[in-house]
């Protein structure tokens, strides 16, 4: 079967549909990462902490699953981005899955028993669960940004020369900090709009002051690092664009600069760093202002301007290799087949406006804030 | 390669598989018993169904997060560990476990939420629903990593690609309705609904044994003998044996669980006992069935079932075959445009997979020796005995869930809830459907060894370029980390238990004088 869209569009889509979900995954799972992150915090008494855990309680679940589906669907799409990267970040991703193992039962297990110290336990275990994947991620697009050290061979085994400790260098650290801010500011907001205005609202809204000018500062740093610093890689000669999925047939080398090739090519682009820019500012000033509902668009549009950004600035590269340029994974070389692409795509069109119909009700039903009374007289609540 | 990379990679895949699966069995199972339970309290309005329907979704709970945090890890470990198999096959292996995200996880997740803090916000038929996606969504994950585990067994619709030297997908309906992967879902699920009886059963029979919670006990007891009789017979006689004439592999591993050295006259007997031997290669002590193995796997009385001599002498020419292809592809290599090679690969390529069985014992599969060919064939031959004990194990524990739920069936028809005897065989049987299980995957999994994909790509082969050191990090790091929480997670359930259907709030005395036919609760 010849599927009825060409190998190239497909590819296009597939790569804006990565970015969709791991956008999607920020934009939802990560207000619960940073929420996480913030719990010992903002929240100081056992109340006081239930009504924040409660806040996220019934729908932290269903976000996770965009991190889950973002696995499934660079596996289904990506399968080269898969196979290398999570094995190549083998100790890191240990780090993120344990600490996100620890979530779940953090969730559910700490209201099983009335005991402060296995409360209290717990509440460091969220706390875990929500700061070490924040920074991870961050840190783990650092390193994608100034390539990771892996080749193929000819048969496109993939071997990894890195650590995990050589994954922390400043500019990556730099990274992690700006995912860590970012998140805390988006956790901040959906307190901010989720909670009952009392202390607990107070602190967050302290918080995510402070986040959010982090999230612009750093932000600000990691461009000019990017722009000055010499990242970048490029493809030699033709564009093979509907070739075969092989890196090995196409020529890429490192070009220290490209990563700004594309905000001169197409100047649109240039609205991603805005709104990345723009998006903490707006929640600054929602946050000061007291309208929480801005504040909390703000933060979403950062998050999703801020990631656009490195998927811009980086675009047709996806992964590429700081010791081997030409084993560098591109939009061009590290997709499925045609008709697996195809296939996906229609089984994501029928079932993605169901999911996001149903998320819709969900959220619809538990509207409105949680407050200090609830939290006293629900025996359903965590 | 080194093989200690893939001994190692293979104890975590197992390790972790394992203990996922020890939560699995219950959620899918414990949801449809609760969509049961629920719409009893939908359809008759009695309070005490309420009661019973939110007991066991607090133990429901407490198991789905274990099983939600341990498939975390499942979802990445095939990139994390295995990531030459990710790349070699995630054109076809992909798609199940994108379609399983979007079309299930997002189910069960999304409305598992609002099954637990939705009681007071939903109507009541809206709660059911509710509930009802749950258990949909968890039954559906189930049946698209099937899909994914059995087109490993039988990877039907794919080709390899020399391109792209990976396999690619040539027909999604046929991976989507391969038979294999039908069978398996059947017989999983099932296995699953007859863990949630077993584990009903026996709590509630703990309950009726000590007088407490009688009338919420009566009414467990009763849903799940009936749920528990259905779905042990349909484990049993959906059991996956109809995919076992299919393929050289199927049929290899049911040789081996059969420990049927050689090929016999139609049709084959089974065996109940013997002592089998890897070195003889033959077994001793053997008691068999007349007929029965030949009946249950060819379905006919003259259909043969091959021995594993045969199907060796099978896989060596397939080996020599796939020589040919591996020397065609290794020239497609050099030049993608040599009609010549291509023509070769065309004629040999479904044996390619063979030809790399031979990289464990040469570089390169086209300088093997005559002896590394036999080496090679041999080691189509997954670990017998294992195979041998752990199906009948397995296979035992089927039939004596039969005989049990037809027992339990029969004691709550005729509403005798005091067989002191079987009250107390039913606790202590609790573990025995795990048990059961964990064998099945145990048999699944190493009669499809040596192959990580049947005929297409050897298990060896398939990992990561790890380090010893890095997977022992993660080994002991896993082990740690789940040990830690099997603990707390058996602690809760059983307080939870010892607490019974209390709700927060209510007054010990209310509950037992509100003419819902409670039991008086000892002091505690």
């Amino acid at each position: 079967m010849v599927p009825p869209i060409d190998y190239e569009t497909l590819r296009l889509i597939w790569w804006g549909l990565m970015g969709i979900l791991l956008i999607a995954f920020a934009l939802t799972d990560g207000f619960d990462l940073g929420v996480a992150a913030l719990l010992p915090f903002v929240a100081k008494t056992d109340a006081e902490r239930r009504m924040v855990i409660n806040s996220i309680g019934a729908t932290w679940e269903g976000n996770q699953v965009w991190f889950i589906l973002g696995g499934g669907a660079i596996f289904a799409a990506w399968p080269f981005v898969y196979a290398v990267s999570f094995s190549g970040f083998y100790l890191a991703m240990f780090l993120v899955l344990a600490a996100l193992i620890l979530r779940p039962v953090g969730f559910k297990y700490r209201s099983k028993k009335p005991d402060a110290a296995w409360r209290s336990r717990w509440d460091w275990a969220l706390f875990v669960g929500g700061l070490v994947p924040a920074l991870v991620f961050g840190v783990a697009v650092g390193n994608v940004l100034t390539g990771i050290p892996f080749r193929l061979d000819g048969d496109l085994r993939a071997f990894y020369e890195g650590s995990l400790l050589g994954l922390f260098h400043p500019f990556s650290l730099l990274a992690g900090l700006l995912s860590v801010a970012m998140l805390v500011l988006h956790g901040a907001s959906w307190l901010a709009i989720k909670i009952e205005r009392g202390a607990v609202h107070d602190r967050a809204r302290r918080f995510g002051q402070i986040a959010a000018i982090l999230s612009v500062l750093l932000f600000a740093v990691g461009g000019v690092i990017v722009a000055r610093g010499g990242m970048g890689f490029r493809i030699q000669g033709v564009v093979a664009s509907t070739g075969p999925s092989n890196p090995h047939l196409t020529a890429m080398i490192a070009a220290p600069g490209a990563w700004m090739d594309n905000y001169a090519l197409h100047p649109w682009t240039l609205l991603a760093p805005v709104l990345g820019f723009a998006g903490p500012l707006i929640a600054l000033a929602g946050i000061r202002t007291g309208r929480e509902v801005l504040a909390f668009g703000g933060s979403s549009m950062g998050t999703l301007g801020i990631i656009a950004t490195v998927g811009l600035s980086m675009f047709p590269f996806i992964l590429p290799s700081s010791i081997d340029p030409a084993s560098s994974l591109t939009v061009w070389n590290a997709s499925s087949s045609h008709l697996t692409l195809f296939v996906m795509l229609l089984v994501t069109l029928i079932f993605l406006p169901i999911v996001l119909l149903y998320t819709a009700w969900a959220y619809r039903v538990l509207f409105g804030r949680v407050t200090l009374k609830e939290v006293g007289t629900n025996p359903d609540f965590y | 390669m080194d093989m200690a990379v893939i001994e190692l990679s293979r104890l975590q895949f197992a390790l972790t598989a394992l203990y996922h699966f020890l939560f699995v069995p219950l959620t899918l199972g414990l949801s449809f018993m609760l969509v049961i339970m629920e719409s009893i309290y939908v359809m008759t309005g009695r309070p005490i169904w309420r009661t019973v329907t939110r007991f066991w979704s607090k133990l429901f709970g407490i198991n789905f997060v274990l099983g939600v945090a341990t498939g975390l890890t499942m979802e990445f470990e095939f990139g994390t560990n295995w990531s030459y198999f990710s790349h070699y096959v995630g054109d076809i292996f992909g798609a199940p476990l994108a379609i399983e995200g979007l079309m299930a996880f997002f189910l069960e997740a999304t409305f598992v939420g609002l099954m637990f803090f939705g009681w007071d916000k939903l109507s009541k038929r809206q709660h059911l629903f509710t509930t009802f996606m749950v258990a949909l969504g968890s039954n559906l994950s189930a049946l698209w990593i099937l899909v994914a585990n059995g087109w490993m067994q039988h990877p039907v619709g794919s080709r390899f690609n020399p391109d792209t030297m990976r396999m690619e997908v040539t027909d999604f309906m046929a991976v989507l309705f391969n038979p294999v992967a039908q069978a398996k879902f059947v017989h999983t699920v099932s296995a699953g609904y007859v863990t949630a009886s077993v584990f009903i059963l026996g709590v509630s029979s703990w309950y009726l044994l000590k007088g407490k919670w009688v009338a919420v006990a009566k009414r467990s007891f009763t849903v799940a003998a009936a749920f528990g009789l259905a779905s042990s017979l349909s484990v049993v006689v959906l059991g996956d044996e109809s995919g076992y004439a299919l393929t050289d592999n199927q049929k290899m591993k049911l040789a081996s669980l059969e420990a049927m050295w050689h090929t016999e006259p139609a049709p084959a007997g089974i065996a109940i006992f013997g002592i089998p031997s890897l070195e003889g290669r033959d077994t001793r002590y053997e008691i068999k069935i007349p007929y029965v193995l030949g009946l249950i796997s060819t379905r006919s009385l003259t259909g043969q079932v091959e021995g594993i001599t045969e199907l060796v002498a099978k896989a060596q020419g397939r080996i020599e075959n796939g020589i040919q292809a591996y020397d065609a592809v290794e020239k497609l290599k050099a030049n993608p445009t040599d009609m010549v090679a291509r023509e070769q690969f065309e004629r040999h390529k479904l044996d390619l997979g063979y030809a790399m069985l031979l990289k464990r014992y040469v570089a390169d599969p086209r300088k093997a020796t005559p002896d590394q060919v036999v080496q090679a064939a041999w080691s189509t031959v997954p670990n017998v005995p294992v195979m041998f004990w752990v199906f009948r194990v397995m296979a035992g524990l089927g039939f004596f869930f039969i005989g049990f739920f037809v027992l339990a069936f029969y004691f709550s028809t005729v509403r005798r809830f005091d067989a002191r005897w079987f009250l107390r065989a039913a606790v202590w049987i609790i573990p025995l459907p795990w048990l059961a299980a964990e064998f099945g995957w145990v048999l699944a999994e190493i009669g499809r060894q040596p192959w990580a994909i049947e005929g297409v790509l050897p298990t060896f082969l398939g990992a990561s370029s790890l380090t010893v050191g890095q997977l022992w990090t993660t080994i002991i790091g896993f082990t740690l980390l789940y040990g830690a929480l099997a603990v707390i997670e058996v602690r809760l359930m059983l307080a939870t238990i010892r607490k019974g259907p209390l709700e927060h709030g209510d007054e010990p005395s209310d509950a037992a004088a509100s003419g819902q036919g409670y039991a008086p609760l000892p002091a505690e």
